[in-house]
């Protein structure tokens, strides 16, 4: 196409989409996991989204752009995916909150995409190959197969630990109110919230909409590195702990699972889906790669206590392995569509975790009572002490 | 939760007749219903007026009745077939305020008939739109400013409490009839009245205007356990107050964040809990302000909709399937997803491509109505396409729409126009804004510009300006200058290759060979609901121009059936029922049947009526591209009207494989000279008529044949701009000003046979032996059109022999033309002997339905078996040879219904150009019964008494006689004005004389008005109507008393007065009972 840049995506088995250029021109190939995403909005959340670290997204809705970027739809201080693909990046932007062109954005962050792409020809070749890593690249310095090699060397996402790259170097507090129409974002003085309980939260790449959603619910929040021993977490007095989503395969976490095992029983836990994973790790679990991860925003999850169905955020590529779980272990969610674990609980010790994205963003909004749950627990455990 | 245990038979309400607003989308629906809950186990009661539905089948439901959808009707079927419950909502508005009705008749209650699928509580809820504003209120979402109002002096009060503009909406009627916009006070006034007489509990509801701002729709699913979906997301393309029917709709929602959608959604879900619709679908529409994203809920309907059928084609999620079951108690999780059949249908769609729908408009034939869109429903039918990008969407809609454009093809309106004044045709919304967009870009005016002008949001401004920049690059450019990657660029922006040809300045065929040559060729994608994330088992495909190929053909033996594409008058639901019927046909022989269709309302284009279903438009470029891929073993034009037909000769010639009835045979039928030679052959007589390429060759074969004369353009669909002319000066008139009249374009001139009854003959031949399936005697007399004129079958006052003679004719046509499958013949039989054809259609026509509910054998599956190459033999109906099945022991009538109220200001006659919508049955053992039925389900109710007013012209004077004596022998009182009124004295009738609009008060308009009247008869004087008659006319169709404009057919409504007159109980008879009297 006129003035474009080509550019191309290969697979690590050496299958090749070619298309143009957009957003950061590549200095060198972007090389990660390719993922699809079926969610229809939300693209600046997903781009800014820390579990995507070490990715590159392709984006299954073909018109990628429309809404531009704005300052208030992002889920952490920058753009994750290492790579973006899509079929049509929109020429225009066109919403009364954009601010910059998805174009502008991308190259503000340094991030490569690559346009006119047959998104419905990735996501089938993924589902049924399995997801794998890819090379992207914008220009002709380097050649098809040396992107194939590149894809290949880099191996598999099991075995890698992202969380490293992305959690935050030392402890911070948080006051910001999740995003209303009329108001934007908001912040909580810090001074009103030091009455509240007190929940810490163990930064794996952690969304902001999470620790919104844990403020809007009442908490006093502080997020700490992943790395945080179990001392250094008590030392914070928590009311209450949280495991943050993030990227990277589970099993590599043990530094993470470790203090939150020591911990577990001493306040109430609720994880979101990496916390889910260490949860599952940290009472006895094991997990396991899927073959090409859930990643959008409209898969069914079955409440098992109520038999309600909620309609959910989703974005892993590996899940606990239900048949690896203790007996004290409760099974609460189910994935209808693959009847993978989608939620489990140990009611003894206070614990519950989900694996999908209670705080939506992007995504609906179905299963924000799960925010309301950790608080009436960590609530009613300061009542009964 | 599984299904309920305590009902076991249900009764299903569907929508009757297809008028605007209500079209036929509520047989998708209701096909949809009644198809899930006979899987379940369900014994189904249907009641449906119209015989054109594919719900209506006899097989499809238990019990099937063709009745008036009447509370009263309605009541006598309960208390006949004792359901156990009621379903409302697959039946449009019709359904849901029928169930009101009975609920406030107690009719529930005293049957112990449960109502299912929706509440009283929430029918009432959503559809009153007080009740509703409060129950926004009360979950905290903002509705427009707004008032009821009950009389002018109301609406006055409110109008100053909110500013203008403002928008009314009378209460309870389809499509916002009687609704608009008020810009000024001076306005107010009559505007009110209107809608209050539009509305029929008297409400209208005056709120705030919101023009300029977003309209988005949402279509919610919702289960007795309380999980709630949303099916689809619908922007709309025109701003808020252009009706959503009327407008340009994409899904899904292009320009606005997830925050923001979120915030529709919570919305959305709130709104059906709160209205109560607890198992079901419903639509919910909102606007949005597209500078600050303040959201205004505009209205909820707790009902499958047009926009839920929509949604069901745009996702591949079936609402009505699952509302359906969601209705009998299951949840949404105990559902499964019929397209990747291993996931549930509990979860949203998500959709990795655009589409576009672009609603279809016939103002053409409703000369001085207005043709600004806005708040009431104007359009006729829709187009539904698929694209990779919202370009190629768009682009490949409007080729759907049958319009003779392949793009944005309109230079000369601009042209003719100046930058400024293309702009300003831009700022009402109308049928053609689309091209004007188009065209004001190319003009020169600016997306910012544009945007402000018609409040269309910039994006979808922007796709339309790099389409015509596009366009302005390629003009003049060699074809052979286009190499590959531009050659598919265009064409995944969904450039057609006769836009192309155009700018190329050369022919389609070497578009598409060069594009063949570069290797440039459409793939095939799936609409799987789920953006390729799980397998799809259900091969529903749309083309594009990306690489990735769906679904490759099977080896199987083939047939591909060509629909009808978008509906209009003259080519509606009765074309899609005979495309369904060869898909089953042919199903059940064996053969994979392929279905290519662009209308989201039918029934064709669910995703399990056929094997493979293509969502294309029906152009050659589009079903070339089908063909060459799937290549069957035949294809079938026969059944989707003039749609197929018209790529017949070019389809024949690229080779592909029609089946049934040669092309050249449709060429005879349809080429005047050819055919006129072939009647001579046969020793039939024709009207006298002649063919004339300018004014003097018309006015001399006037001469010659006479006056008066029928007139009309060769090749037209449903008589546009037929007419009868009485006059040399109407003549020369018409010639000048009605058509564009040249070589290529001839006019033909026929006599116009006075007081003929005309005869529609259905045959068949199998393609050795002939067979008459039907033969139906018209009630209006020749010079109405086919499609507008009430009939009866069997024939009620032709003589045996006639009839004979009739059956003789139209099978001595099939077999003179070479037919295999249906030939449609149309006879004028004039003083009871002397036999006229008038025209013969070798293909399926409009009646084929309604022959077929009739007769009770379903003769478009016959006719698909016969072009398979099946005998009458091999079908077990060799014994129906010649003159086809015996007269039925009942009379069929089928009336027809009128778009009259939605284009005011037109003059509510019946001429040869075609007007109806639909149409309805009426069935019973005498013609006046039947006519009584059909007339109350086309929604007139014959007056048994009161005041009748009669006005006709003088050459129907003589025939009206004896019609006026029979209504005053029927107790009615008679109104004349002076010529009339003599006239009928003379011949021994009493008349009361009234005086005419120009002779002063009282008059006859201050007569209509007082209430005094029930029925008026007017016939039209000339075709320069005059002053006092067209009035009249007006007048009577805004005061809903039933008018007759032909003597013909008050003679048969006097019938059946004189038969409801005398005490009776209402008896129903099904389908089924009707049919098993058969012998």
């Amino acid at each position: 196409m006129k003035g474009m840049i080509p550019a191309v995506l290969a697979l690590a088995d050496g299958t090749v989409f070619r298309g143009y250029g957009f957003g950061a021109p590549s200095l060198r190939p972007s090389v990660g996991e390719v993922v699809f995403n079926t969610s229809m909005y939300g693209y600046q959340e997903i781009l800014t989204d820390p579990s995507y670290a070490g990715q590159i997204m392709c984006f299954t809705y073909p018109h990628i752009g429309n809404v531009g970027c704005n300052d208030d739809d992002v889920e952490s201080g920058r753009v994750f995916v290492d790579g973006v693909v899509v079929r049509e990046v929109s020429a225009i932007t066109s919403n009364f909150r954009a601010r910059r062109s998805l174009g502008e954005y991308l190259r503000n962050a340094g991030v490569t995409g690559i346009g006119g792409i047959d998104t419905r020809a990735v996501t089938t070749h993924l589902r049924s190959h399995g997801a794998q890593m890819g090379a992207l690249f914008a220009g002709d310095r380097i050649g098809v197969d040396d992107l194939v090699s590149m894809a290949r060397a880099a191996g598999s996402m099991e075995g890698k630990d992202y969380v490293k790259a992305v959690t935050c170097a030392k402890p911070y507090a948080w006051n910001e109110l999740p995003w209303d129409l009329a108001r934007g974002i908001q912040e909580v003085p810090f001074e009103s919230l030091v009455t509240r309980p007190h929940v810490v939260a163990v930064d794996c790449g952690i969304k902001r909409h999470i620790l919104r959603l844990l403020v809007d619910v009442g908490f006093r929040v502080t997020v700490v590195p992943a790395s945080t021993s179990a001392d250094g977490i008590r030392a914070l007095r928590p009311d209450g702990v949280f495991l943050s989503n993030g990227p990277g395969d589970p099993a590599t976490l043990d530094y993470v699972v470790e203090p939150a095992r020591a911990l577990l029983g001493t306040v109430p836990f609720f994880g979101i889906c990496l916390g889910h994973q260490i949860l599952g790790q940290a009472v006895g679990g094991k997990t396991f790669k899927l073959k090409f991860g859930h990643r959008g925003g409209n898969h069914p999850v079955k409440d098992l206590a109520t038999g309600k169905v909620e309609i959910t955020v989703q974005n892993h590529g590996f899940a606990v392995d239900q048949g690896s779980l203790p007996n004290n272990v409760v099974v609460s969610h189910l994935n209808l569509n693959d009847g993978t674990v989608e939620g489990l609980a140990v009611p003894e010790l206070r614990a519950f975790s989900v694996q999908y994205h209670p705080e939506a963003s992007p995504g609906p909004h179905d299963s924000r009572y799960l925010f309301e749950r950790f608080y009436q627990a960590v609530v009613g455990d300061q009542v009964h002490v | 939760m599984p299904k309920r245990s305590d009902i076991s038979s249900i009764l299903l309400i569907g929508s009757g007749p297809i008028v605007i607003g209500q079209a036929c989308e509520f047989d998708y629906s209701g096909t949809q219903a009644i198809k899930a809950l006979k899987e379940e186990g369900f014994r189904v009661i249907l009641i449906n007026s119209n015989p054109a539905t594919i719900m209506t089948d006899p097989e499809f439901a238990d019990v099937t009745y063709i009745e008036p959808i009447t509370a009263d009707y309605v009541e006598s079927i309960i208390a006949k077939e004792r359901p156990d419950a009621v379903l409302p909502t697959m039946g449009g508005q019709t359904a849901l305020n029928i169930a009101l009705e009975l609920d406030e008749r107690g009719v529930f209650a005293r049957y112990g008939c449960a109502l299912i699928g929706a509440t009283v509580d929430a029918i009432k809820t959503a559809e009153d739109r007080e009740l509703f504003r409060q129950a926004m209120e009360e979950i905290g979402l903002a509705s427009a400013r707004s008032g009821v109002a009950r009389s002018v002096r109301d609406a006055e009060a409110i109008a100053e409490k909110i500013g203008y503009p403002l928008i009314l909406r009378p209460s309870r009627t389809l499509g916002g009839t009687g609704g608009g916009i008020v810009e000024h006070p001076q306005e107010l006034i009559q505007k009110v009245s209107q809608a209050l007489s539009a509305s029929p509990n008297r409400e209208v509801l005056i709120e705030q205007s919101l023009i300029g701002w977003k309209e988005i729709e949402l279509e919610v699913m919702r289960d007795l356990k309380d999980n709630v979906v949303i099916v689809c997301a619908i922007e709309n393309f025109d701003p808020m107050g252009v009706h959503t029917g009327d407008s340009i709709t994409v899904a899904p929602i292009q320009t606005l964040t997830d925050k923001e959608y979120q915030l529709l959604r919570n919305a959305a879900i709130a709104i059906i809990r709160r209205i109560g619709v607890e198992t079901g679908g419903s639509n919910v529409q909102f606007a949005l302000n597209p500078n600050t994203g303040d959201i205004i809920v505009i209205e909820m309907n707790p009902r499958v909709s047009r926009s839920s059928a929509l949604a069901s084609k745009a996702t591949g999620f079936p609402i009505a399937k699952i509302a359906a079951k969601l209705a009998v108690g299951y949840t949404l999780d105990e559902i499964t997803n019929d397209i990747t059949k291993e996931t549930p249908a509990c979860f949203e769609p998500s959709i990795d491509y655009v589409v576009v729908k672009i609603p279809r408009f016939n103002f053409e034939k409703f000369p001085l109505a207005e043709t600004t869109l806005g708040t009431q429903m104007k359009s006729v039918g829709e187009v539904l396409s698929f694209g990779r990008t919202f370009s190629e969407a768009l682009q490949k809609a409007i080729c759907s729409m049958e319009l003779g454009s392949a793009g944005f093809d309109r230079e000369q309106w601009a042209r003719d126009l100046g930058r400024d004044e293309v702009l300003e045709e831009c700022r009402l919304p109308r049928a053609e804004r689309l091209w004007y967009l188009g065209e004001a870009l190319r003009a020169g005016n600016s997306v910012a510009a544009l945007n402000k002008t018609t409040g269309i949001d910039p994006w979808f401004l922007s796709t339309i300006q790099s389409i015509i920049e596009e366009e302005e690059g390629l003009r003049e450019r060699p074809l052979s200058s286009i190499e590959g990657d531009e050659a598919r660029s265009l064409k995944q922006r969904g450039f057609s290759d006769a836009r192309l040809a155009t700018l190329l300045r050369c022919r389609e065929a070497e578009v598409r060979e060069r594009r063949r040559a570069l290797g440039v060729l459409p793939s095939f994608k799936s609409v799987d609901t789920c953006a390729a994330e799980f397998e799809a088992f259900t091969p529903y495909l749309y083309a594009n121009y990306d690489d990735h190929n769906d679904a490759p053909p099977t080896e199987r033996r083939k047939i591909m059936i060509l629909g009808s594409g978008p509906n209009r008058i003259g080519q509606g639901i009765e074309f899609d029922y005979c495309c369904v019927h060869a898909v089953q046909a042919l199903r059940a022989d064996g053969y994979e049947a392929i279905m290519v269709n662009c209308n989201p309302e039918t029934v064709s284009t669910d995703y399990d009526i056929s094997d493979r279903l293509y969502f294309e438009p029906l152009t050659l470029e589009s079903v070339l591209a089908i063909v060459e891929r799937e290549r069957p073993h035949g294809v079938i034009i026969q059944f989707g009207g003039q749609t197929p037909l018209k790529l017949a000769a070019d389809l024949a010639a690229a080779g592909v494989p029609i089946i049934g009835t040669s092309v050249e045979a449709i060429d005879i039928a349809e080429d005047r000279e050819r055919f006129s030679a072939l009647v001579k052959k046969l020793g039939l007589r024709q009207p006298e008529g002649a063919l004339a390429r300018s004014v003097d060759e018309a006015v001399a074969a006037a001469r010659t044949i006479g006056f008066p004369l029928m007139i009309r353009p060769s090749f037209v669909l449903g008589g546009r701009a037929m007419r009868v002319v009485t006059t040399e000066a109407e003549l020369r008139s018409y010639m000048q000003e009605s058509v564009s009249v040249s070589h290529d374009r001839p006019v033909l001139l026929d006599r116009y046979l006075t007081n003929a009854i005309e005869v529609d003959v259905d045959a068949i031949r199998d393609g050795t032996t002939s067979l008459v399936a039907g033969v139906m005697e018209h009630v209006e007399r020749a010079g109405v059109h086919s499609g507008d004129s009430s009939c009866c079958m069997p024939p009620h006052t032709l003589s045996d022999a006639v009839v004979a003679e009739l059956k003789r004719q139209a099978c001595l046509l099939a077999e003179s033309l070479g037919v295999r499958g249906l030939l449609n013949v149309q006879f004028a039989v004039q003083g009871g002997k002397e036999i006229y054809l008038i025209e013969a259609n070798p293909r399926a026509s409009r009646t084929v339905p309604f022959v077929s509910k009739a007769s009770g054998i379903p003769w478009a599956k016959v006719a698909a078996r016969v072009m398979a190459g099946k005998s009458f033999g091999e079908l077990g109906i060799s014994s129906l040879a010649g003159s086809g099945p015996k007269n039925p022991p009942y009379y069929s009538i089928k009336a027809c219904v009128f778009p009259f109220a939605k284009f005011r200001g037109f003059d509510p006659l019946l001429g040869p150009e075609m007007r109806s919508t639909g149409e309805v049955m009426g069935i019973d053992t005498s013609f006046a019964g039947g006519y009584a039925r059909a007339e109350l389900a086309g929604g007139v109710q014959l007056p048994l008494s009161g005041g009748a007013f009669v006005s006709v012209n003088d050459g129907d004077k003589e025939e009206v006689v004896p019609v006026a004596r029979r209504l005053a022998e029927l107790g009615f009182s008679l109104y004349a004005t002076a010529g009339t009124a003599a006239f009928l004295t003379s011949h021994g009738v009493s008349v009361s004389t009234i005086q005419k609009v120009r002779e002063g008060s009282p008059h006859v308009i201050d007569l209509l008005g007082s209430g005094k009247i029930s029925l008026v008869i007017n016939t039209p004087e000339g075709h320069g109507t005059f002053l006092d008659s067209r009035s009249i006319r007006l007048v009577a169709n805004e005061l809903r008393i039933p008018i007759f404009t032909t003597v013909a057919a008050v003679a048969a409504a006097a019938e059946s007065i004189a038969l409801l007159r005398v005490p009776h109980e209402r008896t129903v008879v099904s389908l089924q009972e009707y049919h098993s009297r058969l012998g």
